[in-house]
């Protein structure tokens, strides 16, 4: 068991604080498309939030606000109690408590596993080699790919590359990690042993936030489901109303395409 | 990966074809009328060529030129009683190549292949046939023993290398700080002072000059045309705009101005009391130049990584540079490998523009024997000579990056 498990099991036995408090994020791209009207968004420490939606409905732009990976014109956003600012200090030290995990993985294909893991706790945290190492190696035993740990990742299969992704960004001691589609990008053979580690990591009290199409996925392991749809958050819920008993029309016609 | 899968008897991989080498022509080169005509149209005129090459090289040619003239062809007009500072130098290079080669190598089964020892036994044998002039360089023998020397220098520091790399890891740091002081070493020894003799550089000449030259070009306008790269990408606007302008005025204007430019106009500028070596002042433009062209080329190669992995970098909280630093030039400068190499051997074959602003490199050096009454003439043989030495050179360069990429490649 890594430390961070602890510390986060403590947290959320603790109470319901949130630990994201997203309000009326408002955000137009370059180009002049409102991208995103006015959402607003509470994440409690421990909590498991699925965003689904249509495509181009600005989910994963929403949760990319979350830290910094794309700017936002109005409204504001507070992670575990630090306001989201334009300050590069104030992203970077956001950036170090929030962990990322990509739909094409993003692992650096010139470093070994190992390598990809311990890269950040050292060069960031300042961690002492040896102990960012045995870090990874608890991780990587976690993940269940233990003896790849000195392949490179061009030599993994896509399951296991996003394992080591998720392994990646827990060596940083998130308190949040966020899930961009981590599945879709898979053969549907290594959805399950991805979506494996998230429910591990949601058991253990982690407060995720993902965005995925993974139905079952969401039905079990998550607290609450949220839809989104071109700039709007529609509807929010708890996985047991959501799929079975919508709100919103547009929620029912959203199930209605995908189940 | 999937090589645990036993081999069944259906899907072997079907062996190659013997075929007896007069099958091979038939299929090949003889197969219809049409072919048959341009095969011996080509044959002919490759049977020809070949042949008029060899008699003009056995018996029209005049090969005497090369030997005479060997020690302007290598060091220039470098003082002869000072050879033995060249043969020190070399013997510098030979070890620590050796080394490199040795620790390098550390992981292959066997350290002489044999290529390698047909290579070594081709070296051996050019050493102890060519002929030699009898002249300021030492007694013929004793240059032969010293050639043979140094390629038994090689052979022992690759076998000690390997042997010490097996044992102890971190070698190659080292070896990366010797090669760094063997430079300054090697100057030291090229220009002399503290306690030598000192050589002006406008003694340093033919091959040693060259190499000299594309050297210190290649290790200066790497750093700096990395920097132009990153700078013309930079969000800071007047950083951006320099990088630019100073990239796209370099690429426009000829090398030749440039060195121009480098020698008669930049004293124009300076101060009556100093005074830059002629050799500097081409040095630094042959970098200035090359910079240009290399940050255009890393920029293709930054272009080429993608935006993922800048956001998964900036997503584990590294900073900017650190993301640089660590996830992205690495990367770009691997892609960027073969068109860097390229670079670097165009800038060893441009060394030869010195020659026109009154330098004696390795084509300066052989204009200068052409201008000597004695051998008047004898252009082809010069001309071949000095051509396979260039062309000995850029094939190392361009075989050393091959290896590298080999060694730096990441997947299966």
């Amino acid at each position: 068991m890594t430390q961070f498990q602890t510390e986060t099991i403590g947290d959320n036995t603790a109470d319901n604080q949130p630990m994201i408090i997203a309000e009326n994020v408002e955000k137009w791209y370059d180009n002049g498309f409102h991208v995103l009207k006015g959402v607003s968004l509470t994440v409690s420490k421990g909590e498991v939030v699925v965003v689904m939606g249509p495509s181009g409905s600005g989910k994963s732009t929403f949760i990319r606000t979350f830290n910094a990976l794309e700017s936002y014109q109005k409204g504001s956003i507070l992670v575990d109690g630090m306001k989201l600012s334009h300050d590069l200090k104030n992203i970077e030290s956001i950036r170090r408590e929030v962990g990322m995990v990509f739909q094409q993985f993003n692992l650096f294909p010139h470093l070994t596993v190992l390598q990809n893991i311990t890269l950040s706790p050292i060069w960031v945290r300042r961690w002492p080699k040896a102990k960012a190492q045995e870090v990874a190696m608890q991780l990587l035993e976690r993940v269940g790919i233990l003896e790849q740990a000195h392949k490179f990742p061009g030599q993994l299969s896509g399951g296991q590359q996003q394992r080591v992704a998720i392994a990646r960004s827990l060596a940083m001691q998130p308190k949040v990690m966020l899930f961009d589609e981590p599945t879709s990008a898979l053969d549907p053979e290594m959805v399950r042993e991805v979506l494996d580690v998230m429910r591990s990591l949601a058991d253990s009290g982690m407060t995720m936030v993902c965005v995925t199409h993974e139905v079952g996925f969401a039905r079990e392991v998550a607290d609450r489901v949220v839809l989104m749809d071109s700039g709007y958050l529609v509807e929010e819920n708890t996985p047991q109303e959501f799929f079975s008993n919508p709100r919103e029309d547009r929620t029912q016609k959203f199930l209605s395409q995908i189940l | 990966m999937s090589a645990t899968h036993p081999p069944s008897p259906v899907s072997q991989r079907p062996s190659a074809v013997n075929l007896t080498p007069l099958d091979w022509a038939k299929k090949n080169l003889f197969s219809d009328w049409f072919n048959s005509l341009l095969t011996i149209l080509v044959g002919f005129v490759l049977i020809n060529t070949v042949i008029g090459f060899l008699r003009w090289a056995f018996s029209t040619a005049k090969w005497s030129v090369i030997p005479t003239n060997l020690p302007l062809f290598f060091v220039g007009r470098f003082p002869a009683n000072q050879y033995w500072r060249m043969w020190l130098l070399l013997t510098l290079i030979a070890l620590l190549a050796g080394l490199t080669w040795g620790v390098l190598a550390q992981m292959a089964t066997r350290l002489f292949s044999r290529s390698v020892l047909i290579g070594v036994g081709l070296a051996a044998l050019v050493i102890v046939l060519m002929p030699l002039p009898s002249v300021e360089g030492g007694a013929p023998l004793l240059v032969r023993l010293k050639l043979l020397g140094l390629v038994a220098l090689v052979l022992a520091a690759a076998w000690v290398g390997r042997w010490l790399g097996q044992r102890k890891s971190g070698l190659g740091n080292w070896l990366s700080l010797a090669w760094g002081l063997s430079f300054f070493v090697g100057l030291w020894l090229m220009a002399g002072g503290l306690g030598l003799p000192v050589v002006s550089t406008t003694a340093w000449g033919g091959l040693l000059l060259t190499a000299f030259m594309s050297l210190v070009s290649i290790v200066l306008s790497f750093p700096f045309g990395v920097l132009l790269a990153l700078g013309r990408q930079s969000s800071l606007p007047v950083i951006r705009w320099l990088s630019t302008i100073y990239i796209e005025v370099v690429r426009g204007v000829p090398l030749i101005a440039i060195l121009f430019i480098g020698l008669i106009m930049i004293p124009l500028f300076l101060p009556q009391n100093i005074r830059l070596d002629l050799v500097l002042r081409a040095t630094l433009g042959l970098t200035l130049f090359t910079a240009a062209y290399l940050a255009e080329t890393v920029r293709g190669g930054l272009q080429a990584i993608p935006k993922g992995q800048y956001e998964a970098a900036s997503s584990l909280g590294l900073n900017t540079p650190l993301s640089m630093v660590l996830i992205v030039l690495p990367q770009a400068l691997k892609i960027s490998i073969p068109a860097i190499v390229g670079l670097f051997i165009s800038l060893l074959q441009d060394t030869t523009l010195v020659s026109i602003v009154g330098l004696f490199d390795l084509l300066g050096i052989s204009r200068s024997i052409l201008a000597n009454p004695q051998f008047i003439g004898r252009y082809a043989e010069v001309y071949l000579f000095i051509g396979l030495l260039y062309w000995g050179l850029c094939y190392a360069m361009s075989q050393g990056s091959r290896r590298l990429e080999k060694q730096l490649k990441t997947s299966h």
